[in-house]
């Protein structure tokens, strides 16, 4: 069994602001200036940020664990290869009306 | 630092948007088969700390600094249309598992609290939960084969709800019946931001 923060070298916390579980990751096309700062593994979560995602929908496909992907999500949107966007606020107090009714509209018609 | 200069993917990508939805309840309810229901369910694994209690189950000898834990759980996604996605977290229901809480809660919409009349009480911690980050909730009742039914307004007097709380029934198994509970979340929500916080 491969320990899961190997591929962290050994860190279990990442870089810079906090992000959420459905935060949108979306890779930047900007040039990869070191890439032997990253690992395998950087690069298969770049690969799945080609299109707009979100952090649990990489968890998910590259197979490895939530905090492990927040470590690499952080690397590469410390080096400028991806953005992480806050969902749209919807918080309680906060919420856009509009979604909401999109989302009725929508899990009606399902 | 804004990466203003990085709209390489044909300038701003239309703003994807991603609600997400919480489904708490006892262990054993049906929260995974009512996700399966409406939606598609997808693995997570998560790494988390052991706790105290958990070190008496996974025994640490002779496996020094193993200080995390694999936790399994799924999630379910609708998406509604392509820039709008629908996530649902079932709350593990464990009590060992109930730091994974907060990060699950942090930007939820609002939450279904899935019971069953059976062992109402099991729901109580998550009742709690909810109420104090007022979080918006609805209770769903899954009305299991052979369980005696109860009126709403007898599990609204057992679990010391508000009366504006929704209760609705069931049945977890079925997909109409998943989205139904959704939309009256959904609309429960809508509900709350049109009524002026009085407190």
């Amino acid at each position: 069994m491969v320990r899961p923060y190997a591929v962290t070298r050994g860190r279990t916390r990442h870089s810079g602001e906090a992000f959420d579980l459905v935060a949108t990751v979306m890779a930047t096309q900007a040039r990869i200036a070191d890439p032997g700062l990253l690992g395998p593994e950087h690069f298969s979560v770049l690969q799945l940020a080609q299109a707009p995602t979100t952090v649990v929908d990489i968890a998910s496909d590259v197979d490895l664990p939530l905090g492990v992907v927040r470590i690499l999500l952080a690397d590469l949107r410390e080096v400028g290869l991806v953005t992480i966007q806050a969902p749209v606020p919807m918080k309680t107090r906060q919420v856009d009306r509009n979604t909401l009714r999109e989302v009725l509209h929508g899990l009606r018609g399902l | 630092m804004a990466y203003g200069g990085y709209e390489g993917n044909g300038g701003a990508a239309r703003r994807h948007r991603a609600i997400k939805i919480l489904l708490a309840g006892g262990f054993g309810v049906g929260k995974t088969t009512l996700v399966g229901a409406v939606s598609e369910i997808r693995p997570l694994r998560t790494e988390e700390p052991l706790t105290e209690s958990s070190k008496l189950v996974d025994s640490t000898v002779g496996v020094e600094r193993k200080t995390t834990t694999t936790v399994a759980m799924d999630f379910g996604r609708i998406t509604l249309r392509e820039d709008l996605v629908l996530y649902l977290f079932g709350t593990p229901g464990q009590e060992r598992f109930w730091f994974m809480w907060d990060e699950l809660a942090l930007g939820a919409l609002g939450a279904v609290v899935l019971a069953d009349t059976r062992r109402l009480a099991d729901c109580f911690p998550a009742i709690d939960y909810f109420e104090r980050r007022e979080i918006p909730f609805i209770i769903a009742l899954n009305v299991f084969d052979g369980s005696r039914r109860y009126s709403a307004e007898d599990v609204r007097a057992a679990l010391d709800l508000d009366s504006g709380v929704p209760i609705i029934m069931c049945d977890a198994r079925s997909r109409e019946s998943a989205k139904e509970v959704l939309i009256t979340l959904i609309e429960h929500v809508l509900f709350m931001t049109d009524t002026p916080v009085a407190r």
